[in-house]
């Protein structure tokens, strides 16, 4: 049975979750629109939209403060927003543009927020895991008062560094949450048909960081979890969240994702987990029309961060030759 | 001016800049107990378990992990033992420590050293004798250090600790025990500045790490008929010393490139190829390179010395040389 049951409507905090709510609509419009300009190539490369799986993002972000650090995915927008990125900062991002979170270098697969610690998507699978470690690692020979919270996808669990990074969490005591999105696929391939043995929480357990799973469309139960856990790791214990979930679109905004049944998608449908809190919210007394308004500013706000972003400057392409390191010439030898 | 082995150097170096710097750590398997070959060696009593980390056989780990640290705030010392084995960790060092800086549009630095111990060292066959630097010369963002002299090795060790990025660092396993003389006070030495180990007007032969203790052997045996083989050390293969180079064969007219490592695509390729580019009509001779067949590296000490650049290899090219 997932732990961390949701809170009854009665006793509620509207307010926590009304702001919880505001964020899942922020992500989703982000997406939408994010989607929306890469059918129109004005979004380049691939990206990975996290649609479904708002809960968790707003959930665990939301317990965290500003200098506690995050370490993403290739699928990463919601986290990143939920951190507390400025969006338009990251849709010029997506858009390659002058003003984007990383000037127009990552884009969306390596999308990074150092300013309120979000130190990167990444592009390799697990690869956040090693330096997630690390930089709780620095946490601890610091003596800070921070926590470390590492996402990542089930498919994650099959590569070397789940084994390493969750190990190294182990024997160092640091401070940091691991939260695997089961979401059930890897790419375009059920993850169980590629995974031996009972998953992420078991192998968790079996390193000896205790897991814990949840309803990852419930985003008052991933909130308490989160909270709980957070408050864990910041003290010390390395702790590990299975946050079951589904992702509603493909893999990449261009995967039509055939390798599901229609009747599927449709029914998962059903479990939004926006949806899902608004339902709790209007059961909990908080009116329709604040909510309506709460999702058309989300709507109108990333409306005008696309519009923004596809008027921007491209990057100045001497920024080509930037910040690759301070000491030699990055053209000598080049055409 | 003091008389100290390569390893102790090394060991100063460390110890000289953890005293100067609280957040410079070192971690790496058995550092608790000095390292695999003793370079951290004492340094637990002063800095603690903490500053000199043991760590799980866990390369991918060690070297992630450091990435995680130098980019809040630490300056982490990765050991990784043998250059082999950091080979469980490229993606931690090429995809991540290398790129983040510059994938981030700048938001951050990856001040981190790694040191890789390379090459032939008593019969340690195909897994621990390699010589990998060029691999590393190859990746934008990555400084690569190849010192071959105890003063070089305090130095560019002190140097790799101050930069701001990644740093390779390529101990040559077989210099350990080697003796020199080592400046007193704070030696920092500037990447990219080769050391003109001998000066020579016929030729010039450009070399690093162990070769250039074999390249000035040959040199030795050289002068005694007649020719004067100018020796270079280049003591950092990114950034290299273009400049000293193409100085030194403007004079001579002639280059002699040797290494360690396998020749085909080696670094020596890229010295051959930036001489024969920008001074084609100086050469009075075709640039040469020297360095190990395409095999891997045996166990018997006769398979092994088949790719062993000797000294006696290196004056029969440079006389080859001269000839034409
Ligand atoms: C090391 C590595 N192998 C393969 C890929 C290609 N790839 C990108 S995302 C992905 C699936 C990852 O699945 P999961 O970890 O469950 O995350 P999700 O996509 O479901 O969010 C794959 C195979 C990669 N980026 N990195």
């Amino acid at each position: 049975m997932p732990a961390g049951q949701s809170s009854s409507a009665s006793n509620l905090d509207r307010e926590r979750y009304v702001a919880r709510f505001r964020e899942m609509c922020r992500i989703r419009e982000f997406e939408t629109a994010a989607i929306a300009a890469s059918n129109e190539k004005l979004v380049l490369g691939a990206i990975h939209p996290s649609i479904g799986q708002e809960a968790v993002a707003a959930g665990v972000c939301g317990n965290l403060r500003r200098d506690d650090i995050i370490l993403s995915t290739h699928r990463g927008h919601g986290h990143t927003m939920a951190k507390g990125a400025d969006a338009l900062a990251m849709m010029r991002e997506l858009f390659g543009r002058a003003g984007g979170t990383s000037q127009g270098k990552g884009g969306s697969m390596h999308i990074a927020d150092f300013s309120v610690g979000m130190l990167g998507a990444n592009g390799v699978v697990a690869a956040n895991i090693n330096i997630a470690a690390g930089a709780a690692h620095a946490i601890k020979l610091k003596g800070e008062d921070k926590v470390v919270v590492c996402f990542f996808g089930d498919g994650a669990i099959n590569r070397g560094p789940f084994l390493e990074g969750l190990n190294w969490a182990g024997v160092f005591k640091l401070p940091i949450l691991f939260v695997c999105e089961d979401n059930g696929f890897a790419a375009t391939t059920r993850t169980k048909a590629m995974t031996s043995g009972d998953g992420p929480a078991a192998r968790a357990d079996s390193i000896g960081i205790k897991s814990e799973t949840v309803d990852g469309n419930d985003i008052a139960a991933v909130d308490e979890i989160a909270s709980e856990l957070i408050d864990e790791a910041r003290r010390g214990t390395p702790r590990f969240l299975v946050a079951r979930t589904y992702r509603l679109t493909g893999h990449t905004s261009s995967d039509p994702a055939p390798y599901r049944p229609a009747d599927e998608v449709k029914e998962r449908w059903l479990n939004d987990p926006i949806e899902n809190c608004r339902q709790m919210l209007l059961t909990a007394g908080v009116d329709e029309s604040e909510l309506s308004a709460i999702a058309e500013a989300a709507a109108k706000e990333m409306k005008d961060a696309y519009e923004t972003a596809k008027a921007s400057d491209w990057p100045e392409k001497d920024l080509a030759y930037v910040d690759v390191q301070d000491i030699g010439d990055p053209r000598g030898g080049a055409f | 001016m003091a008389v100290m082995t390569y390893i102790d150097a090394s060991r100063q170096a460390v110890a000289e800049e953890m005293r100067r710097d609280p957040m410079v750590w070192a971690v790496g398997e058995d550092l608790g107990r000095g390292g695999v070959f003793g370079q951290y060696k004492g340094l637990v009593d002063e800095f603690g378990p903490d500053r000199i980390s043991d760590a799980p056989i866990s390369e991918s780990c060690i070297m992630g992990a450091a990435v995680g640290a130098a980019m809040t705030g630490t300056r982490p010392i990765v050991e990784m033992r043998f250059s082999d084995f950091a080979l469980c960790a490229v993606d931690e060092l090429v995809n991540q420590a290398a790129k983040a800086r510059y994938m981030f549009g700048g938001q951050t630095r990856v001040p981190l050293v790694v040191r890789e111990p390379i090459g032939m060292w008593r019969s340690s066959a195909a897994q621990h004798s390699q010589s990998l630097e060029a691999w590393y010369a190859h990746i934008p963002g990555l400084v690569v250090a190849v010192p071959s002299t105890p003063a070089d090795n305090r130095a560019l060790l002190k140097a790799a600790i101050r930069c701001d990025d990644p740093v390779v660092f390529m101990e040559h396993k077989n210099l350990w025990a080697l003796g020199g003389d080592v400046p007193d006070g704070d030696d920092v030495a500037e990447f990219g500045k080769a050391r003109a180990v001998r000066e020579g007007k016929d030729l010039t032969i450009v070399s690093w790490s162990a070769a250039v203790h074999t390249a000035t052997e040959a040199a030795t045996t050289l002068a005694g008929e007649g020719i004067e083989a100018e020796v270079l050390d280049l003591r950092t293969l990114w950034p290299w010393d273009k400049d000293a180079v193409l100085a030194s064969v403007e004079r001579t007219g002639r280059l002699l490139v040797v290494q360690e490592a396998v020749s085909v695509a080696g670094f020596g390729a890229e010295v051959a190829a930036t001489v024969a580019e920008n001074l084609h009509p100086a050469l009075k001779a075709p640039v040469k390179r020297l360095g190990a067949p395409r095999i891997p590296i045996s166990y018997a000490p006769v398979l092994e010395d088949q790719v062993r650049i000797t000294a006696d290899a290196i004056a029969a090219a440079a006389r080859g040389l001269v000839k034409t």
